[in-house]
């Protein structure tokens, strides 16, 4: 599965927006996403490539999984299921 | 409009299996947060919880009784029946006609629908029990206090989430405020230490994994807790005429609906209501000297209730204590705000002030005085209980000293 394309659709749904609006430099903030948006865009992530995110409301800043920008969480995606492969 | 008094109380959970032991473990900043025990339990990412340990139902209820009630029902009763005892009344004639009885309750008998929707799902079954939606229904413990104690008059459930008790007790306070009732029992109880109740919460990533720490900087969320916590509510001169041990009086309260955000509490709507219940009591702010927070030990909680304090009490804030016991007995959700109401009597009661434990760093957006980790001896002549929902619903009540 093409992640990049598979994340920016989750993202893009989420947001109500098209996929062409949403980059990798696009922050989730900037694309209008809220915390619980971001709760439920974390878990339509999980669903979609089997993994768990390490991820707690309360701590944003101190997970290991970076949310950031859209490219940040494509690679917290590659690199849960690389270490999920390992 | 009649003053309203308590003369009764009863608990069980995590911190003890009666008020006086839950005290005592108040007074020590005992923690009855543990390692969660039921079936399915390894699959949850979250597995902590205030859970009531060494209870043994079948001890204490009949075949019959088991049968019908659901754990939440369980704990209401043994809670109801340690109050009321305590209060010495008996319900007769017009007495029972008029006294009813208020509980909060958010999950229901979360239990019973968990196990049977694991026998019918997952076990493929096409036949569940009788009693199911008996038990599982959010009146039943109301109920099946009202039959226990032969009370015929106004009684219901209120479901606020995390402020259904204190909603509850505030309904029960206007009923016998107002004059329609003479005695009310009030108070509420939850019990959602279930796979499903637990894995719901796991969804919105705001449980701890280790522990609850209250307005201390790296807290990282609440931790779920179970039980009751039952009052009962009289009127003053009915328990004066009696000779009643007055426990505490309940001078007022108030509510609020921040009408903002399903799950995000908002500072001026708990301000609203905090600030509400003491113009209801007729309290001039510098007279609070303890304030049971609602204090979850999530993020957004702790620096929201915080700052509404601050602005309610303004320089007094910097004065008065505030404390969250959730760290010991852990969020009972819809029973909380009633197991939190038993810190204020003990604060106006003994003049002992339950204390904030888990607290380890100071946080700057939580800049009062939580009383950290020890409890503390102060005289109080007023205190708050304070409870946020999610959903934005807020009701925070006042007591005074028994007068």
């Amino acid at each position: 599965m093409d992640i990049q394309n598979k994340v920016i659709e989750i993202v893009a749904e989420q947001a109500v927006l098209e996929p062409s609006d949403v980059t990798l430099e696009s922050t989730l903030e900037s694309l209008g996403i809220d915390s619980l948006g971001l709760v439920e865009s974390i878990f339509s992530i999980e669903e979609a490539f089997d993994i768990s995110v390490p991820f707690n409301a309360n701590e944003p800043d101190k997970s290991e999984f970076d949310i950031s920008t859209v490219a940040s969480i494509i690679k917290g995606i590659e690199g849960l299921i690389a270490d999920q492969k390992a | 409009m009649k003053r309203v008094v308590i003369t009764g109380a009863g608990t069980i959970n995590a911190l003890g299996h009666d008020v006086d032991s839950t005290l005592e473990a108040m007074r020590e900043g005992r923690c009855g947060i543990r390692q969660l025990e039921f079936r399915d339990v390894e699959r949850l990412a979250v597995q902590i919880g205030a859970q009531v340990k060494g209870f043994s139902p079948d001890t204490l209820f009949n075949r019959q009784q088991m049968s019908l009630y659901d754990r939440f029902t369980q704990f209401t009763l043994i809670a109801a029946r340690e109050a009321i005892a305590q209060s010495g009344l008996e319900f007769s004639g017009n007495m029972a006609a008029r006294s009813g009885v208020i509980l909060g309750n958010s999950g229901g008998g979360m239990t019973t629908l968990d196990e049977n929707y694991r026998s019918v799902y997952e076990e493929g079954k096409n036949r569940v029990h009788p009693f199911v939606v008996p038990k599982l229904m959010n009146n039943a413990a109301a109920s099946h206090v009202s039959m226990e104690f032969n009370l015929k008059g106004p009684s219901f459930t209120v479901a606020s989430a995390c402020a259904s008790s204190n909603h509850a007790m505030a309904q029960a306070f206007q009923m016998v405020h107002g004059g329609a009732s003479p005695v009310m029992i009030t108070g509420g109880s939850e019990s959602m230490l279930c796979f499903g109740g637990v894995k719901a919460w796991e969804g919105l990533r705001v449980m701890s994994k280790d522990a609850c720490r209250p307005f201390s900087a790296n807290r990282n969320g609440m931790v779920q807790g179970e039980g009751a916590g039952i009052f009962v509510f009289e009127e003053y001169e009915h328990a004066k005429a009696r000779g009643a041990t007055i426990l505490a009086e309940v001078a007022g309260f108030a509510m609020s609906s921040d009408a903002a955000d399903i799950v995000m509490p908002s500072k001026q709507g708990a301000a609203r209501a905090i600030k509400g219940a003491l113009d209801d009591a007729k309290i001039n702010a510098d007279q609070v000297g303890y304030i049971n927070a609602h204090g979850t030990g999530t993020a957004a909680n702790d620096k929201t209730e915080c700052a509404a304090v601050a602005d309610v009490f303004g320089t007094h804030a910097d004065r008065l204590m505030i404390s969250s016991t959730k760290s010991m007995h852990g969020h009972l959700i819809g029973g909380t705000g009633a197991v939190e109401l038993l810190a204020c009597i003990m604060a106006l009661r003994d003049g002992i002030i339950a204390p904030t434990i888990g607290y380890q760093e100071p946080d700057p957006e939580c800049a009062l005085d939580v009383v950290p980790n020890e409890a503390r001896e102060a005289r109080v002549d007023v205190a708050l209980s304070n409870a946020f929902a999610f959903g934005g619903l807020n009701a925070v009540l006042a007591l005074k000293r028994a007068p």
